[in-house]
């Protein structure tokens, strides 16, 4: 049996997602920056239909969505972007050591530019403390960047404690909630970040697009563009608009259903509850975590060899983007996770598709072969 | 009522078999090709593939492709990815993708040169660039008048300078033979949905030992060039289209250029005055016309069921000339009058007829004095 129990890298398209896209490929070839016609007329309501759809389920207005080529693009331009167009309010980023390499790679190439980086240490269990965060920021920062929940452990992070902090000194909060827009309530009239990173195909919908959300108001946040040209998404992201694409992204947003997050996390808990009877399993991370996210350190057995004796069961021993690399988890070392135990640890995400016979099938074969490498090992007694 | 899409400078519809390439990686093939479990592996597989056909289709080494979301971010990465001070040189005549990054590059204090183009729309060759020239940046054809640019003469003078050399390709791969070696480019901007590839992937071609620093920062995609999760399905798509698109390119630039010269016979027997922007080497498919005594913007407006352009699509605000052919030299209210039309794989010689007699009649209505003094 094959079971997919990676979500975290990336989730199938859901096949409304996909059947909403498909008129829009062949049948409705129009460029939505068209003014002469209605075919072009026809693709622009088709992507701010989409654009609704998502402000809906952000709660925010649609001139406040600028649609990007992903969450790692979104990223960039959150970060670089608002430290470039706001040299005159400060130059200095607050991140912390846990966030995707979007955001990581972007500040330290912000230092580059001159632009000064304070690097936070999560708490053990992955958290971030808003008092750290606090104890940051200076007379010179501009932004703050915290994840709403962690790719790998799926901490969620107390984003309304950290917005408070700072907006109590004029500083702006991105947050890439990217892992988030699949299980969490996300909703920025009560959680009043200033710029949130979204990804498509993280939540049943197409890869190959993304949004950043950038409030509106005053001061107005001004954010410098990546890329230049014929002046798309009110200037800040030029390039033909992905319709079909964001048209997906649209009805992946409006199928967003609370009560699948219960479902998920119930299989979640079965699929924790079974590996944790083997033994000598501990979760990694908060228990304040995402709905279908589970990592565990396996005392005695190496996260790869485990993978390569499953290879039906699809998971991870970090994220998918840094995999081509043997180092343990760079967010589990720097939560104190020693390196032994780092090299030991998997990440499943559980999402729609599970069933209970599949969590079964990974639970029942899981710990048999646990068993296997552990009797192998002659280190593990 | 029949329908005609004549705008295939501006977008194209994905090719039925593109799609069917696309389909299964969408739901059933879904993983992210930076997994190591078997489907990602599987997905990694694929995106090869696509490497290897785009690379084919332009006479490169699949290593020296980069995949983007889209044209303009590819020709992003090319201008401000080579860039490393010294001066900027494009042309009067370029898409915004190209004169944008050039103008934001001059406004960080980079001298920028804007090399003009002569009556037919071509770039004129200088004798020299100029020897702190760092960058050179034209189109390998132009999108409004489909006019092909001598890429080969100034790509010489640029090395020559010691310059990185790049081409956008937008508009001409597809329709024309698009050759690296032959064009002696650096870098060339690829976009999937001028070419019946789906829009949101695009490519740049990287020469092998050209270094470029990434505009988009992240985990190690493509190089290091362009991070972010593959859109696995637009890049098969891409891959594709490629493919479909060397298979026969010599037969279609042949049937698209016979039905454009048929269009342009139709619209100059039927319309006194009416005159052709652009000449010499022009993309087959592409016709840019000029209408006595009416603007643009009203024509099409007056034939709903027609689908062509005024200008670019990226630009197509408010009733000002196209600043491509004011460089050309023609007078702004004579530009005011030009009509983009573009033809593609699915043009049939009936929508030729069927368009042309949309415009002649569109015209006679809206300019009854100059059509009744002809008559």
């Amino acid at each position: 049996m094959d079971v997919y129990l990676d979500n975290h890298s990336t989730t199938p398209c859901d096949p409304r997602v996909l059947e909403a896209m498909l008129p829009w490929f062949t049948a409705q070839p129009g460029n939505a920056a068209s003014r002469s016609h209605k075919w072009g007329y026809a693709a622009r309501t088709a992507t701010e239909q989409a654009r609704g759809q998502l402000a809906e389920r952000l709660g925010c207005s649609p001139k406040e969505l600028v649609f990007t080529s992903g969450a790692t693009e979104a990223d960039n331009l959150a970060v670089l972007g608002v430290l470039r167009a706001n040299r005159a309010r400060g130059n200095h980023l607050v991140t912390v050591a846990t966030e995707h390499k979007a955001v990581l790679d972007a500040a330290k190439h912000a230092t580059t530019e001159g632009f000064e980086v304070t690097v936070l240490a999560p708490e053990p269990d992955g958290t971030v403390d808003p008092a750290a965060v606090e104890a940051a920021l200076t007379d010179r920062t501009v932004l703050v960047s915290v994840m709403w929940a962690n790719n790998e452990v799926g901490t969620l992070q107390p984003i309304e404690r950290i917005v408070e902090v700072c907006h109590a000194r004029d500083v702006w909060v991105h947050t890439d909630a990217a892992q988030a827009l699949s299980t969490c309530a996300l909703d920025v009239r009560a959680v009043p970040v200033d710029l949130m990173s979204l990804s498509a195909h993280k939540a049943y919908g197409p890869k190959g697009v993304g949004a950043l959300y950038v409030r509106r108001g005053r001061p107005r946040i001004a954010v410098e563009p990546l890329q230049y040209g014929g002046g798309h998404e009110r200037g800040m992201r030029s390039g033909t608009l992905p319709v079909p694409l964001i048209v997906g992204f649209g009805a992946c947003a409006a199928l967003f259903d609370p009560s699948e997050v219960e479902r998920v996390r119930g299989l979640r808990d079965t699929l924790r509850d079974g590996l944790l009877a083997v033994g000598g399993v501990h979760v990694n991370g908060s228990a304040h975590r995402l709905a279908g996210n589970l990592n565990v350190a396996i005392e005695g057995v190496e996260a790869e060899a485990l993978m390569l004796g499953c290879r039906d069961i699809a998971m991870s021993s970090g994220s998918a983007c840094t995999s081509e690399s043997l180092e343990p988890s760079y967010v589990l070392r720097a939560m104190g996770l020693d390196r032994d135990r780092a090299a030991s640890s998997l990440r499943f995400g559980v999402g729609r598709f599970n069933t209970e016979a599949e969590i079964a099938y990974a639970v029942e074969k899981l710990t048999a072969k646990i068993a296997e490498l552990r009797s192998m090992a002659h280190l593990y007694e | 009522m029949t329908v005609i899409y004549l705008d295939h400078n501006a977008t194209t519809p994905v090719l039925p078999e593109v799609f069917e390439a696309m389909r299964p990686w969408f739901v059933e093939r879904f993983a992210n090709p930076s997994s190591s479990h078997p489907a990602g592996v599987e997905a990694r597989a694929a995106i090869d593939r696509a490497r290897a056909e785009v690379a084919a289709l332009i006479g490169a080494r699949p290593n020296e492709i980069v995949f983007t979301g889209s044209g303009t971010e590819a020709s992003n990465l090319a201008i401000r990815g080579a860039f490393r001070g010294g001066r900027v040189v494009i042309s009067a005549v370029e898409h915004p993708a190209t004169r944008e990054p050039a103008l934001h590059l001059q406004r960080q204090g980079a001298p920028l040169t804007v090399l003009g183009v002569d009556g037919s729309g071509a770039i004129v060759v200088p004798d020299a660039l100029p020897s702190d020239t760092a960058v050179l940046s034209v189109m390998h054809a132009n999108n409004e008048t489909g006019v092909l640019q001598p890429v080969r003469a100034l790509a010489d003078l640029a090395h020559a300078a010691g310059a990185v050399v790049h081409a956008d390709a937008a508009q001409s791969l597809g329709k024309v033979p698009v050759d690296v070696g032959a064009l002696g480019v650096d870098l060339l901007t690829i976009a999937g949905h001028k070419l019946y590839a789906p829009k949101g992937v695009g490519a740049l071609y990287v020469r092998d030992g050209v270094a470029l620093q990434p505009v988009i920062r992240g985990a190690g995609h493509e190089r290091g060039l362009r991070p972010g999760t593959e859109n696995v399905a637009g890049i098969v798509g891409l891959g594709a289209a490629c493919a479909r698109a060397g298979a026969d390119l010599d037969a279609l630039s042949a049937r698209l250029e016979g039905q454009r010269e048929a269009l342009w016979a139709r619209l100059r027997d039927g319309v006194p005055g009416v005159a052709r922007n652009g000449a010499g080497a022009v993309l087959p498919n592409t016709l840019n016309v000029r209408f006595p005594g009416v603007s643009g913007n009203a024509l099409l407006a007056a034939c709903p069921d027609l689908a062509a352009s005024t200008g670019s699509a990226c630009h197509a605000h408010g009733e000002s000339a196209s600043a491509v052919l004011l460089a050309m030299g023609i007078p702004e209210p004579d530009a005011l009058g030009a009509v983009r039309l573009s033809l593609g794989r699915s043009t049939t010689d009936a929508d030729v007829a069927e368009a042309a007699a949309m415009l002649v009649e569109a015209w006679n209505r809206l300019h009854p004095e100059v059509s009744h003094r002809s008559r």
